[in-house]
């Protein structure tokens, strides 16, 4: 009989892939201006860095927030005591303010229907307990966040079936890619239980247009027992147009046009995933959310989130910094402002070293392309330049193979988790490397990377047009 | 809004069963005590929680050590250099420092005896999440883990509900001070074996919830026999460690297994600061294992419950401050000493009798002379009886699967003295017994202002707002 579960000794947990490999090797050899300035550059961690001047100066003048005070007095006592899975009032109505901020307020989130989990690593997973059973499966869009293969599959049982898109459109959902990935299913015996998307997108850093979220919402309204999750975890992080879009605002137009009953009950089956660890860069606090109207899947989730509640503390601290509106209102502005001059050098720098990236307006990454660079379209070869990026050039940055990404050659390359200084650094490194392996960049070029700049170029023109199309009301 | 015909299953099985066990009728007491809740001043007559395995006797000590170590705070001016980087920080190894003061900690609460290892520290949400993390790594659903009975209602929850593992009782009683025999543990064993249920391990909570009483030497070196024969794992829920009081003293299953051989890959402990400083709302539950592989993988498994970065931090500045801990191991046994003796006494008085208890929060009570009969539906006629004309919401036994019916689990350490001396008049009154002896009856008047800071009472503490912060809890909402 062995000894330790199945789920102990499998590799669902996601770990092998490269992903995770590569912060490994990172974490041996990590990047030190001072004392190791060879070492390896992190670009492979989405996290936001690049605000966290404003919430200390938000602390420095809120000092009974952060010591367990109100109005002067200790509340230690029952913060301390405080564990009640509902979460605290106050917390949760600040956290649905904010999340109503981000998006225009053009949706509200009632903060009855919030579930407060330990992060959206708990938030996702739960999700998967309470809307699917063991061997069903859900769609996800490709590329997406390796930790996905963990969270929604791991000790769930639940399986996940790619949506293959690609670059041809932008790596935009088509219906024709949803409903290959439906038929794919059906041949694996999988039932499906939905759809789940990344909006904005990680790893592609861009927001979803309106046809793709309709299309998605239409899918989920003809097939009447499945639901559609959105992690809106990047909500916050859109510094250009298009504007976000969330899919609870979708919804809401729809409801509204149609002016009928939500006969398909389509509100019950529309799940909204959020968290603090990007939009405030507080990943270490744990702060994730649920928001869903089924009240089943509430008082499930709730009852679940027992396993993973946010500390009192930490609730405490974060519903007095939230409730600041005028807090709220400058740090969201402000830090997209950082965060689209920081996406501009990365995106100006990676030109200069004649490389080209998916045009984005979210996230804390680009989708960078290095087709070009590879020695064939295989993923073998992206494995190999891969390699050579994190071991010759020094800079880990995440393959798309770990996204599942179906076209070899593109890459994940955060820009917000270190300091500018280190960003140049790293783009020296990359057009140093790129001048090496391919003789030139701006100069001479090839015929073949010539017609290649070209069509991307040409590409790049008309799909923004398309785009600008779908957004118009 | 029509759905049709059920013919599809919208929400999966987890979602929709009650296995959750919130829909058990043991909730009447939680609801009794919510809608008619205590209050010194605004509802004297209402129903006092002695149902919650709280201690709230040492908060002092604690906020005096926050307002003299300001630095452990990463939000206050002395301690905010420090803000972005435990805010970033989301290692699952934990903050080195918080791994190595836990380690420190759970050697100190041991006396020294033990040395704990902090990189087999794994965190999680509580020991809830603690004990479904654990049960993920050990076993598979359908496989099942043996628990001496009585045992804390939340393990149907927590090791049951979505893990899909069963709990098998070993039944142990009062005839043999509910010690936990070998021929016990062989019975229930065979029994999973004749049904064709794989056991693939044994739970205990030592201390015992809800006995209160701590594991001897030669129980646990015989539980650790048995597992060693059945090659099966013993996971030890030790979240009452530092709740024990008087002797005999605590002996860890980490001590014992340094005594004799032992397969050191079967052993593990669960630990949490929700019982023993009073911490429930700061989540922090850990898994011990001596078990390199259970180690590795549920590391990975605690991204799902890891304990706030600002929390780690503020921890492992107090936890390593070992004046401090030294001191409040000693005051806090020392309080909890005297309130259960205060109790007990009380309860001595109008000759209820108790199982003698040396550690945890609360007294296992023996009502069984006011039982019409010995049967379950007369204790819950009793418990009911109790929760809403004596006005104290106790927990009967039978929440607790205990094999004997007439037992009751009644806290004392989550309420203040007067609060004591209230609940006690009215155990007394109901059991109809007059006191012989000269005892100092307060009466309770409402002018009287409390001597202690009655901010507990206050609803409005909580947010910064002036919302109402604590609202109704259900029992599994709190993971008493």
């Amino acid at each position: 009989m062995k000894l330790l579960s199945t789920k102990a000794t499998c590799n669902s947990h996601g770990q092998d892939s490269s992903y995770f490999l590569g912060w490994e090797e990172y974490e041996k050899n990590p990047y030190d201006n001072v004392h190791n300035p060879k070492g390896i550059i992190q670009m492979g961690l989405a996290e936001n860095q690049l605000s966290f001047d404003l919430l200390e100066s938000w602390l420095a003048k809120n000092p009974d927030a952060s010591g367990f005070k109100r109005d002067g007095k200790s509340i230690f006592r029952e913060l301390a005591l405080f564990q009640d899975y509902h979460g605290m009032p106050a917390f949760k109505q600040a956290l649905v303010d904010f999340m109503a901020e981000i998006r225009g307020n053009k949706v509200t989130f009632d903060p009855n229907h919030i579930v407060l989990t330990a992060g959206s690593t708990s938030a996702n997973e739960t999700l998967m307990f309470c809307l699917a059973e063991k061997g069903e499966a859900f769609l996800l869009p490709t590329p997406y966040y390796p930790g996905f293969d963990r969270d929604l599959k791991w000790r769930t049982g639940v399986e996940i079936v790619p949506i293959h898109c690609t670059s041809s459109n932008n790596f935009q959902v088509t219906e024709q890619a949803l409903q290959q990935a439906y038929q794919e299913a059906q041949k694996r015996n999988l039932k499906v239980k939905g759809v789940m998307v990344t909006n904005p997108s990680n790893p592609l850093g861009t927001t979803m247009s309106r046809s793709e979220l309709n299309l998605l919402v239409d899918f989920i309204k003809e097939n009447k027992d499945m639901h559609l999750i959105s992690d809106e975890i990047y909500s916050g992080t859109v510094f250009s147009s298009p504007n976000f879009i969330s899919v609870m605002e979708i919804l809401k137009d729809r409801n509204d046009f149609n002016n009928s009953k939500d006969a398909d009950n389509i509100f019950e089956r529309v799940h909204v995933v959020y968290s603090l660890s990007k939009d405030l860069g507080l990943p270490g606090f744990r702060v994730g959310a649920i928001y869903s109207e089924n009240d089943t899947v509430v008082a499930a989730a709730t009852k679940m989130s027992s396993f993973g509640l946010i500390s009192s503390q930490t609730q405490y601290l974060l519903s007095a910094m939230l409730g600041d509106k005028k807090f709220t209102k400058n740090y969201l502005a402000e830090n997209l402002k950082r965060l689209k001059k920081r996406q501009n050098k990365l995106v100006s720098g990676l030109q200069k070293a004649g490389i080209s990236c998916l045009e984005s307006n979210a996230g804390l990454f680009c989708w960078v392309d290095m087709r070009h660079l590879l020695h064939s379209n295989t993923f073998e070869a992206e494995m190999e330049l891969w390699k050579k990026i994190v071991y010759q050039v020094g800079l880990n940055i995440s393959p798309g193979s770990s996204c599942h990404c179906t076209e070899p050659g593109w890459f994940r390359v955060c820009f917000a988790n270190m300091s500018e200084e280190t960003l140049k650094l790293a783009m020296k490194r990359l057009k140093a490397f790129v001048v090496e392996s391919t003789g030139n960049v701006n100069g001479v070029t090839t015929k073949s990377t010539k017609r290649n700049l070209l069509t991307k170029w040409v590409f790049r023109l008309s799909s923004r047009d398309q785009r600008d199309q779908q957004e118009e009301r | 809004m029509s759905l049709g015909s059920e013919s599809y299953q919208l929400l999966s099985k987890i979602a929709t069963n009650d296995q959750h066990g919130e829909n058990s009728p043991y909730f009447d007491g939680w609801k009794a005590y919510e809608k008619n809740p205590f209050h010194p001043r605004k509802n004297p007559q209402g129903v006092i929680q002695m149902g919650l395995a709280e201690n709230q006797l040492c908060f002092d000590l604690i906020e005096e050590w926050i307002k003299n170590n300001p630095k452990a705070s990463i939000c206050t001016p002395e301690g905010v250099c420090k803000f972005r980087d435990i805010a970033n920080f989301q290692d699952y190894h934990g903050l080195p420092e918080f791994t190595s003061a836990m380690a420190k900690f759970m050697s100190k609460v041991r006396g020294g005896r033990v040395r704990f290892d902090p990189n087999r520290i794994l965190m999680s949400g509580g020991a809830t999440g603690a004990n479904e993390l654990i049960m993920f790594c050990l076993a598979d659903p359908g496989d099942a883990f043996l628990v001496p009975t009585p045992y804390y209602p939340g393990f149907v929850r927590d090791l049951c509900w979505r893990t899909k593992v069963q709990l098998i009782p070993v039944h142990c009683d009062s005839s043999n001070n509910f010690k936990i025999t070998r021929e016990a543990l062989e019975v229930a064993y065979k029994k999973a074996q004749e049904n064709n249920i794989n056991v693939k391990g044994l739970i205990i909570t030592n201390p015992s919830n809800p006995l209160g009483t701590t594991l001897d030497k030669e129980t646990l070196k015989s539980l650790i026999t048995f597992i060693n024969e059945k090659t099966i794992h013993l996971v030890c829920d030790e979240i009452y460690a530092a709740t024990v009081f008087t002797s005999p003293s605590y002996v860890s299953v980490s001590e014992v297994v340094q005594e004799m051989k032992c397969n050191l890959d079967l052993i593990h402990v669960i630990y949490s600061l929700s019982k023993d400083l009073g911490f429930p709302g700061f989540r922090v539950g850990i898994v011990y294992s001596y078990n390199d592989q259970v180690v590795n993988c549920g590391r990975k498994m605690s991204s799902f419950g890891l304990v706030s970065s600002q929390t780690q931090y503020m921890l492992a500045s107090m936890l390593s401050d070992e004046k401090f801990v030294d001191k409040f191991l000693l005051e806090s046994s020392r309080r909890l000493l005297k309130r259960h003796d205060k109790f007990t006494k009380g309860l001595e008085e109008v000759e209820i009798s108790r199982f003698p208890s040396n550690a945890g929060l609360f007294c296992w009570m023996n009502l069984k002379k006011l039982l019409k009969e010995e049967t379950i539906e007369e204790e819950l006629k009793l418990w009911h009886v109790i929760i809403n004309e004596v006005k104290l919401n106790v927990s009967p036994g039978s929440s607790f699967n205990c094999s004997e019916v007439g037992w009751f689990r009644v806290c004392f350490a989550n309420i203040d003295d007067e609060t004591v001396e209230i609940a006690l008049q009215r155990i007394r009154a109901f059991v109809g017994k007059e006191t012989k002896k000269k005892i100092e009856v307060k009466r309770w008047q409402p002018n009287l202002s409390l001597s202690f800071t009655s901010t507990r009472f206050d609803e409005n503490v909580l947010s910064p707002h002036n919302h109402i912060i604590i609202s109704p809890h259900s029992p599994l909402v709190r993971a008493t």
